[in-house]
């Protein structure tokens, strides 16, 4: 009898185009026609454009064909039975060139493994990092972490070597690990993505972690709104246990460590440290004042590690193969990968993890073959809903914390969300101020009230009224919230609308350059 | 798929508390799950959690108010959560919103009167390079256009 392998996605963007459907209509077709068929639900390889995308495994490799309809499943089969060709035959899966240019460190074994299978997580090199980190003391795997230069994933860049020792440093009866997987940022997934096609690196950095500070217990918290990564996780961890690589005694080691998932409840503000852990403490998700830092006082008041989800996720490739295996990726002071997420109208959308520096231009016009519409990219915002919108002036700009933030951006947490030439910028900075007001803890004035007044001020521009006067108050208000908020929502807030001000003046009001009068 | 919930029972109530109430911080987890056995928060229940977890009804009241998935009461038979964040507007959002609106005569925020379909935004759901995407009674759906929303309403009209 003739056998089959097939991988076709799990992740809930493949899902969301009709991954399901074509898993079962394989089924359906290979038993009909008499073929043995054992299907793999992998992680999506984040070329989300081929989605619902079909690995067949071959003895040269997996031959990939995306994107699969149901309606094409019949034709696909036969062509396999008959090792033909087909029109959506993609050639061998790491060889399609999008793939072949990233550097997939953290996405190693992302799309390729099943999520849920221990054993194969363990076949693609996973655990060698923990293992490694249980030979080694505390101070010698911060040393490596500090080394590697990795900065915090989630958008801060704070090097996570001096967080780790800071709470390593503190006394205290417990401590925790805190995985902020709070991924609010539109035009972000990559959280979403590990956590459903790769959990256990996520899981194996945690666990390391928790062995290098001395801590015993940590939190996942996960949003609501990715109901799929909350399973898949749970998933992991009960295999995990099962495994020994949770619980007491990890992997026979004196070391005991073990995870619990938290899931959040619509609140985006809770993707701020401080917030997330009252919300973890059952509170309302006001932000706390710092200091004290969390590394002194987070959680139930105890030293804790919070991290972003790829944070974790790049840990163990570092203890496994050195700091400078890691270090080696990058510029200046932002060094290793980058997992970029292109979305919005974009032809090519989808996860391409890189060494930073890599140019904008690169990203959107190349990579991302510029917009889906096939007009011409007008503007792209980066780093999320608090991220500046960069005009293509700005595209020789590289990927880099401090390139960014030169230009008054920010990489946030590898977000672009690209734009065509129908864009309303300054509908664009008006969703700002708004999306700032709707999710406000309302613990501090500047962004609590100045959101609204800036909602009412931009208001007043798109009607032509006293433009030059409210443009005025427009960048004032925006210093006041950046300069006067407690936390990234209010202070970076500023960041679309003053950029969007800057770069796209022509669509505030009907006086063009009445801006620059104000100056 | 319609969700099914229970009818609100004091006692059934108190069990779901009892379950919970021995984690750490257990406010969003026993609200979670009150949520999921009845489809809202019932009134009743805010004085119950307040007491098995030593808290006063004001700061359950304000955890259960602060955060937006938490309901007052139950939603209509079908939920349909469309993304309004940046990428989803890049993609056309703003016309598959006022169209869904417009097809089914109801605000985003709203219940059909029939009670047979919420309508509510979400700030997305990480589809983001499959946009605009939506989730229909937790059912996933991305690369929306007109021909696609106009597909979801007729199904949640039939």
């Amino acid at each position: 009898m003739m056998m089959m392998r097939v991988y076709v996605s799990r992740d809930a963007g493949a899902v969301a185009v009709g991954a399901d459907d074509v898993a079962l209509a394989l089924e359906q077709v290979a038993s009909k026609r008499g073929i043995a068929i054992e299907t793999i639900r992998t992680g999506s390889r984040g070329l989300y454009w081929l989605e619902p995308m079909v690995e067949i495994a071959t003895p040269k490799g997996r031959v990939a064909f995306g994107p699969v309809g149901t309606s094409d499943i019949a034709s696909l089969v036969d062509a396999f039975a008959s090792e033909g060709a087909h029109p959506l035959r993609l050639g061998i899966s790491e060889d399609i060139p999008w793939l072949k240019r990233q550097t997939r460190l953290t996405f190693a074994r992302c799309g390729v493994i099943d999520p849920r299978s221990l054993n194969d997580f363990r076949a693609h090199g996973g655990y060698k990092g923990l293992e490694r980190a249980l030979m080694l003391t505390s101070d010698e795997i911060l040393a490596d972490v500090t080394a590697s230069g990795l900065r915090g994933r989630g958008g801060a860049g704070f090097p996570t070597g001096i967080k780790w020792k800071t709470v390593a440093q503190a006394g205290a009866d417990r401590k925790f690990i805190v995985c902020n997987a709070d991924e609010g940022d539109s035009g972000t997934f990559a959280d979403r993505m590990i956590m459903e096609g790769d959990p256990f690196v996520m899981i194996e950095g945690m666990t390391i972690a928790g062995i290098a500070i001395g801590a015993a217990k940590g939190y996942i918290y996960i949003r609501s709104e990715y109901p799929h990564a909350v399973a898949a996780v749970n998933a992991a961890i009960a295999a995990a246990r099962a495994g020994g690589t949770l619980g007491t005694c990890i992997a026979g080691s004196r070391h005991s460590f073990d995870l619990e998932v938290r899931v959040g409840a619509g609140a985006y503000v809770c993707g701020e440290e401080t917030s997330l852990l009252e919300s973890l403490e059952g509170r309302r998700g006001l932000v706390r004042a710092k200091p004290p830092l969390p590394a002194h006082r987070g959680l139930f008041g105890k030293p804790t590690v919070i991290n972003n989800a790829l944070s974790f996720a790049a840990i163990p490739f570092i203890l496994a193969n050195g700091a400078k295996a890691y270090a080696d990726f990058g510029m200046a002071r932002s060094r290793g990968t980058m997992p970029i997420q292109l979305a919005g109208n974009v032809k090519y959308g989808g996860l391409f993890e890189t060494a930073f520096g890599v140019t904008l231009g690169e990203l959107v016009d190349d990579i991302g073959g510029g917009t889906l519409t096939g007009r011409p990219v007008r503007a792209v915002q980066v780093g999320g809903p608090l991220g500046a919108y960069f005009p293509r002036a700005l595209f020789d700009t590289p990927f880099d914390y401090e390139a960014f933030a030169a230009h008054d951006g920010l990489i946030g947490h590898g977000g672009v969300v690209v734009f065509d030439d129908s864009v309303d910028m300054a509908k664009q900075a008006r969703f700002a101020m708004e999306f700032c007001a709707i999710e406000s803890c309302g613990k501090c004035t500047p962004c609590r009230i100045g959101s609204t007044r800036g909602i009412e001020t931009i208001d007043k521009i798109r009607r032509g009224e006293r433009v030059s006067e409210s443009l005025a108050l427009i960048e004032d208000l925006c210093n006041t919230m950046k300069f006067g908020s407690l936390c990234a929502l209010g202070g970076f807030t500023p960041y679309p609308v003053l950029s969007a001000l800057k770069h796209f003046r022509e669509d505030f009001g009907p006086v063009p350059g009445s801006f620059e009068a104000t100056e | 798929m319609t969700w099914v919930h229970e009818p609100w029972d004091t006692a059934r109530g108190a069990e779901i508390i009892a379950e919970h109430s021995q984690v750490e911080g257990a406010t969003l987890v026993i609200l979670h799950a009150l949520q999921e056995a009845f489809g809202y928060v019932p009134q009743a229940a805010i004085p119950m959690v307040a007491w098995a977890l030593n808290l006063s009804h004001a700061e359950v009241y304000g955890v259960f108010t602060f955060y937006h998935d938490f309901r007052k009461k139950r939603a209509g038979r079908h939920v349909l959560k469309l993304c309004r964040a940046e990428a989803c507007q890049a993609a056309g959002g703003d016309r598959l919103a006022a169209r869904a609106e417009a097809k089914l005569g109801i605000a985003l925020g709203d219940t059909t009167a029939d009670d047979r379909v919420t309508f509510e935004p979400i700030y997305c759901l990480g589809l983001c390079a499959t946009a605009p995407s939506a989730i229909l009674d937790g059912r996933v759906v991305g690369r929306l256009d007109e021909a696609r929303i106009d597909a979801i309403v007729a199904e949640l009209q039939r």
